[in-house]
């Protein structure tokens, strides 16, 4: 358009194409100015919990009560810290919490991605209600049958071996795509193996590989963006999780377990009867809120570090398509 | 002739060959199906109609109860029907704002600006600090505390540390008339849970706004369109389909943390009375409401949705 209006000659259609280039700079300029308030006030959003737990997990009770003091703490203090780590347990906690979500997350990733190879790359029928059926399964949350599914791991086999509180139940349902988003997991490599080209195959099956010889020394080494995305996703997911740990692995101390215990723990350790209202209440809320940063810190870093992973595989292999 | 005969067979070998390694692949999610899914899913059912008592050092025993359940949810407890409306409604309400939210804000990330990569970052965040554990151990602490406790501290709930109080009083400051800043704050409040939970529906529309060719823009800029029209004609039906994605993806992801769940969840493990029966109950309806408003939704958008080749 500006060409045009540009290639005319004439003076007034020369101012014109002038005026209309200023109105569009306006334009563009209002538009700039109005979509970096939006995106300012939800970045905004998203981060004012993280900034507020971080700003109270360092502020000592006197910066509390100064009506002054607003997020940034005059006396930083690591009081509120070092006491959330001693209550919690914080590093032996987190490491077993850690190992539990990794081993998950592991098992996630070599499970769904074998069930998702063979949909996306074999023919038989029923296929395509099977896969439904696996759709199904994400739509139908396990918390809609969760009380069975206790009963089910209470009694579990013809001997009603009891695996509450024994990591096989979880793995028992990892293994069979029941576990953790298991269901979305296998669609996203589901997703994919199909982008990835068929001569693959073709070319290995050529040279004689088998169907599962190809799927462990040609097809996974080509699918590590889509094993690293569901790795961290499970990792993050599983580390979070307050559904299958809190019906499988009751007496297991995982680390949010370990938080929300910092308050009862603090107060006991008192020995005294706290009365509603009383300093010592308050302090052992900040250490809870200190606790509660300390659980998410972990999961910062992590993304802090692999972001990328976690955005491009949802993009890529993901649930487009 | 004995040859063509011979390729057949192999032919057919190998294609049953194939049909056994691919069941083989996906025989884990059978046998989930079969011995986890489906089973769970009819004695859910049955639960809901009985008592389920534990006898120690046996299995447990089903004593019948007709629905006496049922009749408890709906018609004796004080709050099963009123927390259920209280989620449909919010799904009613949340799932378009999230939908426009997202496709909004994809459309704004899918132009070049410096510092695209950061925002596009922090909305994925999120979902990975989409930890349950967090937001209980806050809502016990509050809990803890009495109402008595000095009022700054009461606010700081991680949550609403800045949002509500704070922009109530920055307006009152201003000379705002209070029923105005009450209609803010209560969108502001409703905000900040769109802006969060629309994370991995910005992404998925993203990827779909960078998958349309760009060709079809500039065919139709030759053709003099503008960018209003090209909106309405190009960008929407081409990201139409991961509208329906992205709807019922919002749905479950809304109500794997819905309040009915987490109330048959306190009810089957919680600390207080456990009732198998009633919390069956609990989690049949509300799964079973959902269900039909996926389904609902499913249909009203998938007769606007347009496919441009039958790829799957």
């Amino acid at each position: 358009m500006d060409k045009i209006r540009n290639s005319s000659t004439g003076i007034v259609k020369k101012l014109r194409a002038k005026s209309y280039r200023t109105t569009k700079k306006t334009k563009d300029f209002v538009l700039g100015v109005f979509i970096f308030v939006v995106l300012a006030g939800c970045v905004y959003t998203i981060l004012a919990p993280i900034i507020g737990i971080l700003s109270l997990s360092f502020m000592s009770t006197g910066d509390l009560f100064n009506p002054m003091v607003f997020v940034v703490p005059t006396e930083p203090t690591v009081y509120n810290i070092s006491n959330a780590v001693r209550l919690m347990d914080y590093w032996p906690v987190l490491l077993h919490t850690l190992v539990y979500s990794l081993g998950m997350g592991l098992l996630h990733v070599l499970i769904a991605s074998f069930v998702g190879y063979g949909f996306a790359r074999f023919n038989f029928p029923g296929k395509k209600i099977i896969f439904a059926l696996v759709l199904l399964t994400i739509i139908v949350p396990p918390q809609a049958y969760m009380t069975p599914l206790f009963m089910h791991m209470r009694f579990f086999g013809p001997t009603d071996i009891n695996l509450i509180n024994s990591y096989w139940s979880v793995t028992i349902l990892t293994i069979v795509g029941m576990g953790l988003r298991s269901g979305l997991f296998i669609y996203i490599f589901r997703q994919f193996f199909k982008g990835l080209p068929v001569e693959i195959n073709e070319a290995a099956s050529i040279d004689g590989a088998g169907a599962f010889r190809t799927y462990a020394t040609i097809i996974l080494p080509n699918a590590k963006p889509a094993m690293i995305t569901v790795l961290l996703l499970s990792l993050v997911w599983h580390y979070g999780d307050t559904f299958y740990s809190g019906m499988f692995l009751r007496e297991t101390r995982f680390i949010h377990v370990a938080a929300q215990g910092i308050f009862s723990r603090y107060i006991n350790e008192q020995g005294v009867a706290i009365n509603v209202g009383d300093a010592e209440q308050l302090i052992a809320q900040m250490i809870t809120y200190a606790g509660v940063l300390l659980v998410i810190a972990p999961m910062l870093v992590i993304y802090a570090f692999l972001q990328r992973y976690f955005i491009e595989g949802i993009e890529r292999s993901g649930i487009t398509g | 002739m004995p040859k063509p005969k011979t390729l057949k067979k192999m032919r057919m070998t190998m294609r049953r060959r194939e049909m056994l390694t691919g069941y083989i692949f996906i025989l884990p999610i059978i046998v989930g199906l079969a011995f986890f899914f489906f089973p769970m899913i009819f004695r859910v059912i049955q639960y809901s109609f009985h008592d389920v008592e534990i006898i120690i050092g046996e299995r447990y025993a089903l004593i019948p109860r007709g629905l006496d359940h049922y009749a408890h949810a709906f018609t004796v407890h004080p709050t099963y029907v009123q927390t259920l409306t209280g989620m449909l409604v919010d799904m009613l309400w949340n799932v378009p704002l999230i939908i426009f939210f997202s496709l909004f804000m994809a459309m704004i990330l899918n132009r070049a600006f410096p510092g695209r990569l950061f925002v596009r970052a922090m909305f994925f965040l999120p979902i990975v600090m989409a930890v349950p554990a967090i937001q209980e151990t806050l809502h016990m602490v509050t809990q803890m505390m009495s109402e008595g406790m000095v009022e700054t501290v009461a606010d700081v709930e991680a949550n609403n540390y800045f949002d509500a109080a704070s922009f109530a009083y920055m307006f009152i400051g201003f000379g705002i008339p209070y029923q105005l800043i009450d209609f803010i704050v209560g969108a502001v409040a409703r905000l900040s849970v769109i802006i969060r939970s629309g994370g991995v529906q910005i992404l998925i529309f993203l990827a779909a706004l960078q998958a349309i060719p760009r060709s079809m823009y500039e065919a139709a800029q030759v053709e003099g369109t503008t960018a209003y029209e090209s909106f309405w004609k190009i960008t929407l039906p081409m990201i139409s389909p991961l509208i329906l994605t992205n709807t019922v993806y919002t749905i479950v992801d809304m109500f794997a943390q819905s309040q009915p769940l987490t109330m048959a969840f306190d009810l089957a493990f919680g600390p207080g009375v456990t009732n198998f029966g009633l919390s069956a109950v609990f989690s049949l309806t509300s799964t079973i409401l959902v269900t039909i408003l996926i389904v609902v939704s499913g249909f009203l958008i998938s007769r606007k949705v347009v496919y441009l080749s039958d790829k799957e």
